[in-house]
């Protein structure tokens, strides 16, 4: 799985005080662990099962993810811009796998 | 006797029911859908639920672009032995813009269709001596998708006479031909009932348009073969393959019936 490359839009910058939104996609298959291979044998689940965003090194928010996900999952949440500083955004694969985006947000 | 009150409750029932269901057609048939709607023609865009026109309308939501991002990426990769990446003869992806919009072409050598898939696969044995891609691969379909993408929004503009006339005929009598145990043809879901429920799914009309497109049930992109041959197995009937004149043809007739409407490229369906 090497190429898999999470996207991250965010407003570059935002007025103090104001709500802005993020929105995140990670392209992955989100293999269940339900489905059979030709063989008949059972292909073995590999999902995202953690989301995590920080900002400024403090959790804004963090998120289980099960395998009723769907593949390529898009999450969308909102965020008061009080100061300017800079997103983590960190997904988790079963097996530890770690993808990770950085995306700075200015506020005036 | 005493049911009989009841019995008429019931029908008046039904008939709120069928009378609110016809509310929420004509509201649909009455929304003004802009581009999408050309004339009777209407890209399956309108038959969609509004939470995917919404994915399909914001580029970063549209999971589609993943593909279409791995398709610009090939673009700038040279590969095979004459060393050529598409960009070397073709410059920049501006230069692709319209291309979409007149397949299949007739191809005068082969003397039959040719679709955007096969046109790109030749390019690459032809001019970058470089092996095919597989049909349905993601590099395939990534540069179908990139390539008609270019052209998005433009009308469907496909040529029916002349050398064409004969494809097209085939490709009608494809569609009007009854198949498969369920003895069905295309027309029957998509021309005689277009706008109504199969079970749980809104028949559309059909329109290729769109293609190649992430549709949800697949948890990816496919081409527009791919969902010939989904449907051809749905009537029971045995597919014919990737590329095959058989669905060339048809591919043909489908983008005529949808003449007109702007192409949408990665589109986003149920």
């Amino acid at each position: 799985m090497s190429n898999i490359k999470p996207r991250v839009r965010i407003p570059k910058s935002a007025k103090k005080g104001e709500v802005v939104e993020i929105k995140t996609l990670i392209e992955h298959k989100m293999e269940t662990g339900q489905r059979k291979d030709k063989q008949g044998n059972k292909i073995p689940r590999k999902i995202v099962n953690r989301f995590e965003c920080k900002f400024n090194g403090k959790l804004v928010l963090a998120s289980d993810w099960h395998p009723a996900v769907s593949a390529n999952p898009y999450l969308a949440f909102h965020f008061r811009a009080e100061d300017s500083g800079e997103f983590e955004f960190r997904w988790v694969e079963d097996g530890g796998a770690e993808f990770t985006k950085k995306a700075k947000l200015t506020v005036s | 006797m005493g049911n009989t009150p009841r019995k008429y409750a019931l029908v008046g029932l039904v008939l709120a029911m069928a009378a609110g269901a016809a509310g929420t057609a004509v509201a649909e048939e009455k929304k003004d859908w802009g581009a999408y709607k050309v004339g009777d023609k209407r890209s399956g865009y309108t038959y969609a639920a509004p939470e995917t026109r919404a994915m399909q309308d914001d580029n970063f939501q549209n999971p589609a672009m993943l593909w279409a991002e791995a398709g610009e990426e090939l673009w700038n990769k040279v590969d095979g032995e004459a060393g050529k990446s598409c960009a070397s003869c073709h410059k920049t992806p501006d230069s692709m813009k319209g291309v979409a919009v007149s397949y299949p072409k007739y191809v005068a050598a082969k003397k039959g269709l040719e679709n955007l898939e096969q046109r790109i696969n030749r390019c690459r044995t032809e001019n970058m001596k470089a092996k095919e891609w597989k049909y349905e691969s993601k590099e395939l379909l990534g540069m179908t998708v990139f390539v008609r993408h270019q052209s998005l929004g433009m009308p469907v503009n496909v040529k029916v006479d002349g050398e064409y006339a004969p494809f097209f005929e085939k490709g009608k009598a494809f569609y009007n031909q009854r198949r498969g145990q369920l003895d069905m043809a295309c027309k029957h879901c998509h021309e005689d009932f277009a706008g109504t429920q199969i079970r749980a799914n809104l028949l559309s009309q059909g329109q290729g348009n769109g293609f190649p497109l992430y549709r949800l049930k697949w948890s990816g992109v496919g081409s527009l073969h791919r969902r010939f041959r989904g449907c051809n197995k749905q009537v029971r009937s045995t597919p014919y393959g990737y590329g095959s004149d058989e669905y060339l043809a048809l591919e043909l007739y489908v983008m005529w019936r949808g003449q007109g409407l702007p192409i949408e490229t990665p589109a986003v369906r149920n």
